[in-house]
């Protein structure tokens, strides 16, 4: 077990825990944002810099400050770490800083965007960014392509955080779907307009930080908002397809399907594509009741709600790091007071 | 005049082939290496030495030898990093094209010290042509006995290969480097783990460069406390510097580390001059990625000591006043240079050949070429130029690799020593415009 401070809090984790997923232990808003990480998919994370922190001491063994900023995502915790997120002006700046660059080239397109209202950008942007933009030149744009039937990438919105990649990767036998060209002009991709066919191509969609990839099925129907996801499951008889899923309904009509996220937007079970794109009729599920947004979103009943920290965390905390906490704390670390 | 360790042969006739530079002393550090010293022990004379990795990043190359973890059981790779693309640096090129043997016989007693029993040397695919050349001298290197099996009889047994890159400059990176070794698209790596631990085909990996590899022969030949005594403090040995830009006499020059820049520019034994008897302007002393420097920097530091071309002297004054060794690309430019467009170059160079991986270096090179495009044609505002130290700041040190202050470094030291002449480019756009223009007035020095 290793015990580090994140923003002032102490916690003890597992040994190899990297630094992100410790401060998810806390929760709250303190918990640094990822663009490009995602728990399931091997290999993933460090590529947006978006959850760049300070680490003021590196270990009790060697108490030195780290001199860069880290991914906290792929940097393991050590026994007397000292991490500064939030509480760090550094951070903040530079925070400020990727979304700019993050933004630069996105078309801004929310009015229009199916991801709207679910978009880790859209959200990260509102959390760190400015109001206005020092681009003046013109944004990268590129042509909409289709990656099969059921797909649409629509790489002006991309911002190349691989986990399509990763995706497509892990979980489809044959590798069709990478990265072509370089630097901005990079583009997520098939080599040729292939198909990514395989049973489980869809939850390339969910993976989808921004709305670069699109449920064909479900475009332009609908925004998030006004749908009402409800929890679902069927007997699915696709290999390694569980079938729990969340519907997403308008009305009597499901407009779409969706694996279950967490509250960190990450798919816990992939789903298969005929529980996605063919089973939209109520009779195909087990319905088990209303699914709960609880992630900082507009899809939170247009409340732009913070999240909560972990209860438990701050009853562990011994009572003089409470009182200096609620007398001090650290930057907009919501939900501690409730 | 300075001693020659690696080039004192480079012009004899024929020296690219086996006979020749065996008769010339060639492969006498593997013998020596093979037959009397054990791997230990090679390292430990590297070690000894003090050189210093000559890729630019100038990390003691024995230090990097001892943190190679030797797992029982697991093997162990040598890679040699040949692909130079760095602007301004064309030194390992002429090395390899005019010694190859000297490369494989430093891959030879490099790999043995390290119990590396493949080892790999990752060209340039644009220098398809000294592939060929490094191929034909492999090729001798295994009929004479000095590669395979059993090597001159000592039981220790290598095979090395030489692979092209696809001409991505990313892939000098060395974690960048193993991945397109290993097949994949070259993107750097996240550090931890590093190569040591877990490099090529995830084992336990040392990247060195060419030069720094060519100047292992010497080492063991000669000792590493007599190549130690060449140069001056924890710069030690010679280095190739490759001389480009507005000289009287540009090329390759292998000096003793602690030569005067001023000595090494307007000497004659080295690049004699600035061309046209046109006055100096400013220097990228170490490849394009290096802050550049203005006339009077280079020349002395800002306590108004001789600057020397040691990787301590030039980093003298931080980035505020001084540059870094880099990887020895001297680019001189004289009073006709426009250094806006310099800038703007160098820019487009990097945006360019950003991989693309993370966002920082992805979408700030290509704006600050933008920004720099704009101007240089004279469409810029005052805006433009704290926008650009601004953007500068943003990539450094957020992004996976060096890449990213490769490409921020340069901007940043441009607006700092020569804003008033980026200054210039928006009040006077018309003159700055004009061809051949170039602003002619004083540097910013601190």
């Amino acid at each position: 077990m290793a015990k580090i401070t994140f923003d002032g809090i102490e916690i003890e984790v597992a040994d190899g825990t990297t630094i992100m997923n410790a401060a998810r232990q806390i929760g709250g808003s303190i918990v640094p944002p990822a663009m490009c990480y995602y728990t399931p998919l091997k290999g993933s994370g460090g590529k947006c810099r978006a959850c760049l922190v300070k680490v003021s001491a590196g270990s009790a063994k060697d108490p030195r400050p780290m001199p860069k900023l880290v991914a906290s995502c792929i940097t393991t915790v050590q026994d007397g770490m000292v991490v500064e997120n939030t509480i760090n002006e550094q951070v903040m700046d530079v925070r400020k800083g990727i979304v700019e660059m993050l933004l630069i080239n996105h078309p801004l397109d929310c009015p229009v965007c199916d991801q709207a209202g679910e978009c880790s950008l859209q959200d990260f942007a509102f959390e760190h960014g400015l109001s206005t933009t020092r681009y003046e030149e013109e944004r990268r744009t590129f042509e909409k392509i289709d990656i099969g039937p059921l797909i649409q990438l629509h790489m002006t919105r991309c911002i190349l955080c691989y986990r399509c990649v990763y995706t497509a990767d892990q979980l489809t036998p044959e590798r069709v779907h990478g990265v072509l060209g370089r630097g901005d002009a990079s583009e997520i991709g098939t080599y040729i307009e292939n198909i990514i066919d395989n049973e489980f191509s869809g939850n390339v969609i969910d993976v989808c930080p921004v709305g670069a990839l699109t449920d064909k099925t479900f475009r332009f129907k609908q925004r998030v908002w006004f749908t009402k996801p409800v929890n679902a499951h069927r007997n699915c008889e696709t290999d390694k397809c569980e079938g729990r899923v969340t519907l997403w309904y308008k009305g009597k009509d499901v407009l779409r399907v969706t694996a279950r996220k967490d509250e960190y937007g990450e798919v816990k079970e992939w789903i298969c594509n005929t529980c996605r794109f063919d089973k939209k009729e109520t009779s195909d599920w087990t319905l088990e009741g209303p699914a709960h947004i609880n992630r900082a979103s507009v899809i939170a009943q247009n409340h732009y709600e913070l999240p909560v920290v972990n209860p438990q965390v701050i009853q562990d905390l011994p009572e003089s790091t409470t009182r200096e906490l609620e007398r001090n704390p650290p930057l907009r670390l919501g939900g501690l007071n409730n | 005049m300075g001693r020659k360790l690696l080039t004192e042969h480079i012009n004899v006739e024929g020296i690219n082939t086996f006979e020749v530079y065996r008769k010339h002393g060639g492969y006498r550090s593997v013998e020596k290496a093979l037959k009397t010293m054990t791997p230990d022990e090679v390292t430990e004379e590297v070690k000894k030495s003090g050189l210093r990795g000559r890729g630019g990043a100038g990390f003691p190359a024995g230090m990097k030898w001892g943190f190679l973890a030797k797992p029982e059981g697991v093997p162990r790779y040598l890679v040699c990093n040949a692909d130079e693309s760095e602007p301004g640096t064309f030194k390992d090129r002429q090395l390899m094209t005019k010694l190859p043997h000297l490369l494989i016989e430093g891959m030879i007693t490099g790999s043995y010290a390290l119990g590396a029993r493949t080892s790999y040397i990752y060209i340039r695919g644009e220098l398809l042509y000294v592939l060929r050349i490094l191929e034909k001298a492999i090729a001798e290197a295994y009929a004479a006995g000095f590669l395979g099996e059993n090597i001159l009889g000592s039981g220790y047994s290598l095979d090395l290969h030489v692979h092209p890159g696809a001409g991505a400059y990313i892939c000098g990176e060395e974690t960048a480097l193993l991945e397109s070794l290993e097949g994949k698209r070259g993107n750097p790596r996240n550090k931890p783990p590093f190569p040591a631990v877990q490099g090529l085909y995830a084992r336990p990996t040392v990247v060195n460069n060419v030069e720094t590899i060519a100047a292992v022969p010497v080492i063991v030949n000669e000792g590493g406390d007599e190549y130690a005594k060449i140069g001056i403090g924890r710069s030690t040995g010679t280095k190739l510097i490759s001389a480009c830009g507005h000289l009287n006499k540009p090329g390759i020059y292998e000096i003793e580390l602690g030569l005067p820049v001023e000595e090494f520019i307007y000497s004659d034994e080295y690049c004699g001059g600035i061309w046209k008897g046109r006055d100096l302007k400013a220097v990228v002393a170490g490849g394009s990625s290096v802050p550049i420097l203005p006339k009077e920097l280079i020349l002395k530091t800002a306590a108004g000591e001789n600057r020397l071309m040691t990787y301590e002297s030039l980093s003298d004054g931080g980035f505020v006043t001084g540059t870094m060794l880099g990887s020895g690309g001297f680019i001189a430019m004289d009073e006709t240079t426009c250094i806006v467009k310099n800038t703007w170059n160098f820019s487009r160079f990097y945006h360019h050949e950003s991989c693309g991986q993370c966002s920082p270096c992805r979408e700030g090179t290509g704006w600050m070429e933008k920004v720099l495009h704009r101007l240089e044609h004279g469409h810029g505002s005052m805006h433009d130029i704290d926008l650009l130290v601004s953007v500068a700041k943003q990539i450094e040190g957020n992004t996976i690799c060096p890449l990213g202050e490769a490409a921020a470094w340069p901007v940043a030291a441009a607006v700092r020593h020569f804003r008033h002449e980026f200054e210039w480019h928006v009040t006077n756009p018309k003159e700055a415009t004009a061809p051949g223009a170039a602003y002619r007035g004083a540097a910013v020095l601190a």
